[in-house]
């Protein structure tokens, strides 16, 4: 049965571009002028597997564990449409969990079922990757069976391949929603009964009732032929994905030869004499689905939604405005500011990004602070950029805003060179040794002080910050505290004290500077 | 299915788990488990050294990445074949 000669694999058309077998073995005494290579390890997958310091070469799954084929027939489809740099591989629980030993693509493993929940999101945050849900029967058809439905449900666009060997391999052999009807065990000892373990659960079907999903198929890697069948499928399924047509669902039935007690020829054959009768092999959804446009949400200002568009007769900025140009010497602005809670740090954070959203900027504002709020510590995290902002967590800021000693001493390690710190004080501490940034002393406190409110310190640091690096335009920052600041007089000294932040790095930089073409140093 | 090899499998004897299914497998019937064990206690598939028609088959059933490597004689009429481009390309 498993020796059908009529199957050919010669490839078909692709191979040409993307360079195949270039991992040829030299020590293989292979004389490659008489021979060609036709089929080796997919430069896909790592050299060596840096799982554990011996057996590199191998992967760590049983002997004749389907797993292997399977990573070898996606490795394989991703190399022939040439999808290796942008495919995020979403491993699970399970067996599997440590494809990203051997995948050299993006990798990402996941709690036990949720890999097409992490998978929507790595979609939906890139549209343009290629992600792929890798899970087993039990990661799927159990503890994850709400993710896998829902994903489907909403036809993310995204690949799954399910695993399916009728048992919890790594676990040490429970019984899975997929095991069969009479099957043994640890938790069936006596074999499942559907009187008090229900029955099997066939997923493709299941998913395929759907209205979402585009292709939905069950292959099996029972004999020669229907592992052709598997390796189409896979390509079939990632193609539907490159095309963006929508949800592709995979499912293979594989062997378990340890946990079924079987050798790997034996546990071959049982895929095709037990599991095949019972999940019927069918390429169950092949369509793109009929999804209705409905109607868009308005697009629409995020300044405009909450009703803080700009006043164009104040500052100039009307909502047309183009995204200003950030400094060329950032790509975008990422800032941290900290100090102690009651300096307005958070407050701070929140001006600047109000400032960035009305000047049409992305921007992101992550706040840290413990329970006590008021003169503990506290900092915040404000991104400001051109483009979609990946996460709002600043590890390296480009600009430091150390209202404190503490925040100075605490933070200034994290910016890199070429980026600025800007510390609230009359001078930099004696024994501060200065990192490789531009470090900028500003008696803030001293200089809110003689203006009437020690609070407008921060609003000094502001005036510091747009002067040095011209960031956010002050004008905007004038609107800004005009919208925020109710207080008549706080509002004066906000202003006067957002003047005298600019004026104190004008002045600064004036000493011993050449004058630029704008007039300032 | 005996007549002239038209290709060549090689193993690596220390990926070979020597789980057997390339042998099963293999429509010629030239693989087989050797006699050896491998540093971790396997016998690795090898080739018989006859018959192989360089179908591929063994390549698709075996769940290591690399342990067998599929190769095929070169066509002598169809030298030109875009097959694989690099070293193998034919000299023009």
């Amino acid at each position: 049965m498993a020796n059908e000669t009529g199957v050919s694999v010669v490839d078909d058309e692709v191979k040409m571009e993307c360079k195949l077998g270039d991992k040829s073995r030299s020590d293989t005494g292979v004389d490659h002028d008489e021979y060609e290579l036709l089929h080796s390890k997919s430069p896909l997958f790592f050299d060596l597997y840096e799982r554990k310091s011996e057996l590199q070469k191998q992967t760590h799954y049983c002997p004749g564990c389907g797993h292997g084929v399977v990573h070898k027939l996606i490795a394989e489809a991703l190399q022939e449409l040439c999808l290796q740099d942008r495919t995020i591989f979403v491993s699970p629980v399970g067996c599997s969990v440590f494809a990203y030993y051997y995948f050299d693509v993006g990798n990402v493993q996941v709690a036990h079922g949720r890999a097409p929940a992490a998978a929507t999101a790595i979609k939906r945050a890139g549209p343009d990757k290629i992600v792929i849900s890798y899970q087993g029967d039990g990661d799927l058809a159990a503890i994850g069976t709400a993710e896998i439905v829902h994903a489907a449900n909403r036809g993310e666009k995204i690949t799954v391949f399910f695993v399916n060997n009728g048992i919890y391999g790594m676990t040490g052999g429970q019984m899975a929603p997929t095991t069969l009807v009479g099957q043994k065990s640890t938790t069936s000892p006596w074999g499942r009964r559907p009187a008090n373990e229900g029955f099997p659960m066939h997923m493709a079907e299941l998913i395929a009732t759907l209205d979402a999903p585009a292709y939905v198929e069950r292959v099996a890697l029972s004999d020669n032929k229907n592992i052709m069948k598997a390796r189409r499928a896979i390509r079939k399924a990632l193609e539907i994905q490159r095309d963006g047509t929508g949800f592709s669902f995979v499912e293979i039935l594989s062997p378990c030869p340890t946990i079924w007690g079987k050798d790997p020829v034996e546990a071959r054959h049982w895929v095709a004499e037990k599991m095949i009768p019972e999940f019927p092999l069918n390429v169950f959804r092949d369509r793109k689905p009929e999804i209705p446009s409905g109607n868009d949400p308005p697009q629409r200002a995020v300044a405009d939604v909450l009703g803080i568009a700009p006043k164009a007769a104040v500052c100039g900025v009307s909502k047309l405005k183009p995204a200003r140009r950030l400094p060329s010497r950032f790509k975008d602005v990422k800032i941290k500011i900290a100090g102690f809670g009651g300096q307005g740090v958070l407050l701070l954070g929140q001006l600047l990004i109000e400032m960035g959203m009305r000047e049409g900027l992305q921007v992101s504002w992550l706040p840290s602070y413990g329970p006590e709020m008021r003169s503990g510590s506290a900092h915040c995290h404000v991104c400001l950029s051109k483009e979609r902002i990946g996460s709002p967590l600043v590890s390296h800021p480009d600009v430091l805003i150390a209202m404190n000693e503490f925040s100075l001493r605490k933070f200034a390690n994290e910016v890199p060179s070429g980026g600025l710190i800007l510390y609230n004080g009359s001078s930099v501490p004696a024994d501060f040794v200065a990192p490789e940034p531009k470090v900028v002393a500003i008696p803030a406190a001293e200089i809110a002080d003689k203006l009437g409110s020690t609070k407008a310190a921060n609003v000094v640091m502001m005036g510091a910050l747009l002067e040095e690096t011209e960031c956010l335009a002050p004008g905007t920052a004038v609107t800004v505290l005009e919208d925020v600041v109710k207080k008549v007089d706080l509002l004066e000294i906000d202003r006067k004290a957002l003047d005298a932040g600019r004026l104190f790095i004008d002045e600064q930089a004036h000493v011993g500077a050449v004058s630029q073409p704008d007039g300032f140093a | 299915m005996a007549g002239e090899a038209r290709g060549k499998v090689t193993v690596d004897s220390e990926e070979c788990k020597g789980c057997g299914l390339c042998v099963e497998s293999c429509p010629p019937k030239c693989l087989e488990l050797g006699p050896e064990l491998n540093t971790y206690g396997a016998h690795p598939a090898r080739y018989t050294g006859r018959d192989c028609t360089g179908c591929g088959i063994c390549f698709y059933c075996c769940p290591e990445p690399g342990a067998i490597t599929v190769y095929r004689i070169k066509a002598k009429a169809k030298a030109h074949a875009p097959t694989l481009g690099g070293k193998y390309a034919p000299a023009l």
